[in-house]
């Protein structure tokens, strides 16, 4: 099914419908334009005819130009490798529009962000607490995301209200937003009967920097140093999707070279930060043994980035139109070699870990998230893929040059949700990850360019990358000096934190550390 | 269990595996920051580390100044869960608003005498967010600061090297 018999499954239902206008802007990026009254019916057709939870729902101003706020829905269609945009004008004197949250939970948060941000209101929504700007210290009425915010205007403060599970015997356990560990900030809030736990509030924003405000204005060599900030253990693959957001605009393609290197900056950070994770579910059951193994895996790839790209985070290695870091012979070489002793202490990790059994006990069906609660929330990435939902941008957007196709990619996924599933999940990963590489490496040529400089140009597209967390995604707005417009980010932690409320559930509170390593989400990337 | 140690017999002690590049580096340098704090607070030195609204990269390297190449424990550097354990507080990250009375507290909750270290680029003046409407002013402005460790982010060395410069003056 395409969007054209979408639309017309809509027009049955529907005698009045009518779409403003469906534009192809680029092969991979489809805008359905409707009025405001049809917003609501195309995003559930769209939602149903794709089973695609909300990939990104977001609001941006154009009151300058127009008068109006602009709303964007996107879904994705994983057969047609097409994301799909439902977009309305929302009149400045009347800002509201009717909720999708009761119909589409997936919704629910980036509509609250949508509320908080522009003052546009979901009507609708039963759920209108801020995320980010806490009430204790943002007074009302300040949306810092239309244009003309200037600064915060002083006004009543207010407090949170967090959700209650009464009755006898029900405590609550609050923990954070400082954890007992070297960690990012939260809030979790733990209703138990027992040992059970029963109910987790979740709240965060505490590491948020309004870091889609600083995109603004900002040109596209500036931001992409930015991106890198957004999420510091994922911050390859956030540039890379803010600099194929650009690339798209400025219709640029890129030396297939860059590509190439694109792919094993892209799969070396997969790999330290699953070995990380897999470290930290050891030391989560006290198990400290592979966990002090797994750090020196992780240290021994920071490393190897370091040495290739002198940082081992993989800074200022993107860049817009190609890479900055070339791999000559010798740097190959290093590659493939460490990769060899790398590949060799993993699989002596993998054995040590399968071989204990009251490590296996303790993970096995443990912080189960199961498929349907998994797709109703809207869970993405590896998070998705280990509740059994077939979810790989990797898999369904060839993208540039097609890569991941040529190197004949295996999307995993796990049936189970569970710790266990997650962990099988990063461990069959990590090892796909070092057969990318492997591949990749050998497409290498030398002298080859590895960038192009693209003209910047107005324009806005959708940037996406399959982190390792999950698909990171860009929406880029420029204007015709090329200097940033709007900057939406989606980074996987923000629709997975939900997934680890529904995760715990009826597990022990001892477990939670375990269930919340085996997630493994980004405060920041969550807060922005 | 078997599979443990016999790979603990195989292994031997891991730290032979550093590179003799890496290990020249951080020998001498913990040498140095262990006798230096063995002289300025007896023993060991306690560190509550506390995210402001870093990105995370920062946390990252202080895990790995923590993992068995480095080891920042055997210099008698220990990391602590608690404020009330801790000499001194380790923010990283430009100070988002939402955190402000969480830093000041974290801090109030710990025992004098103590002292603040700033880690990372966005500690010492907000960095790239320093214009943001969310951030509030630097940690330096809020806490009394001693010592930046500079860096985005800065390495295991780096955080080693800024301790010992400091501790050597202090």
């Amino acid at each position: 099914m395409d969007c054209s018999e979408v639309i017309a499954g809509i027009k049955n239902r529907f005698p009045d419908f009518s779409v403003l206008s469906v534009t192809q802007a680029y092969v991979d990026e489809i805008y359905i334009k409707v009025s405001r009254q049809f917003f609501k019916d195309t995003c559930l057709a769209l939602h149903k005819a794709f089973s695609s939870p909300v990939a990104m729902f977001f609001a941006s101003d154009e009151r300058r130009d127009t008068g109006k706020f602009v709303v964007n829905c996107v879904f994705v269609n994983f057969k047609k490798s097409q994301w799909i945009i439902v977009s309305m004008d929302v009149p400045q004197d009347a800002p509201y529009f009717d909720s999708l949250a009761k119909s589409i939970h997936s919704a629910s948060l980036f509509e609250r962000e949508i509320w908080e941000m522009f003052g546009l209101e979901p009507k609708g929504n039963p759920d209108l607490r801020r995320l980010r700007l806490h009430d204790e210290v943002w007074p009302k009425g300040n949306y810092p995301l239309r244009k003309d915010f200037q600064s915060m205007q002083a006004g009543d403060l207010s407090d949170y209200k967090f959700g209650k599970v009464e009755g006898e015997g029900v405590f609550e356990i609050p923990v954070g937003p400082v954890h007992a560990g070297i960690i990012g900030p939260g809030h979790f809030r733990f209703s138990v009967a027992g040992e059970p736990i029963i109910n987790l509030e979740t709240r965060f924003g505490f590491t948020h920097r309004g870091v889609e405000k600083l995109f603004e204005g900002k040109s596209c060599l500036e931001a992409i140093r930015l991106s890198e900030c957004v999420s510091g253990d994922m911050s390859f693959g956030h540039s890379l999707a803010f600099a194929q957001a650009v690339e798209k605009i400025s219709r640029v393609s890129i030396p297939k070279q860059a590509v190439y290197l694109r792919g094993i900056f892209l799969e070396l950070e997969r790999m330290y930060n699953h070995v990380n994770d897999i470290g930290g579910m050891a030391v989560d059951v006290g198990f400290s043994f592979p966990s002090a193994y797994a750090s020196v895996i992780k240290e021994a790839i920071l490393q190897l980035n370091d040495k290739l790209t002198a940082s081992r985070y993989l800074k200022k290695v993107n860049a817009v139109g190609g890479v900055l870091k070339d791999l000559d012979e010798d740097k190959r070489l290093i590659l493939l070699d460490s990769l060899k002793s790398i590949k060799k202490d993993f699989n002596q990790l993998v054995k040590i870990l399968y071989s204990s059994v009251s490590f296996m006990d303790r993970i096995d069906t443990t912080g189960a998230l199961r498929r349907k609660t998994a797709e109703g929330i809207g869970v993405v990435g590896l998070i998705a893929r280990a509740s059994g939902i077939p979810a790989d941008l990797r898999e369904y957007f060839p993208g540039v040059g097609a890569v991941y196709k040529e190197a004949r990619f295996k999307m995993v996924t796990e049936e189970s949700g569970d710790v266990l599933a997650r962990l099988k999940l990063r461990i069959a990963e990590f090892k796909e990850s070092s057969r990318l590489i492997e591949f990749f490496t050998g497409k290498l040529m030398t002298g080859q360019e590895i960038s192009s400089y693209p003209e910047l140009k107005q324009g806005s597209a959708l940037g996406y990358a399959e982190g390792w967390r999950g698909p990171v995604l860009y929406w880029i707005e420029t204007d015709a000096a090329g200097l940033i417009q709007r900057c939406k980010i989606v980074d996987p932690s923000f629709l997975n934190w939900q997934g680890l409320s529904y995760a715990v559930l009826g597990n022990i509170i001892p477990d939670f550390p375990l269930c919340n390593k085996s997630f493994d989400l980004s405060y920041s990337g969550g807060d922005l | 269990m078997l599979q443990i140690l016999k790979n603990r017999i195989l292994k031997g002690v891991l730290t032979r595996h550093i590179e003799p590049g890496l290990s020249g580096k951080i020998d001498p340098a913990g040498r140095e920051l262990k006798s230096l704090i063995q002289k300025k607070f007896g023993r060991s030195l306690h560190i509550r580390q506390l995210d402001s609204g870093s990105c995370g990269a920062c946390q990252s390297e202080i895990i790995s100044a923590n993992n068995p190449i480095y080891d920042l424990q055997r210099f008698g550097v220990n990391f602590v869960a608690s404020p009330r354990h801790a000499d001194a507080l380790l923010v990283t990250g430009p100070v988002s608003r939402n955190m402000f009375i969480a830093l000041k507290k974290t801090y109030e909750a710990m025992p004098e005498p103590k002292f603040v270290i700033t880690c990372g680029d966005c500690a010492l003046s907000g960095g790239p967010f320093k214009d943001s409407y969310y951030v509030c002013r630097a940690a330096k402005d809020i806490l009394p600061v001693v010592l930046h460790i500079p860096g985005c982010p800065p390495s295991p060395l780096q955080i080693i090297s800024a301790l010992n410069t400091f501790l050597r003056k202090a």
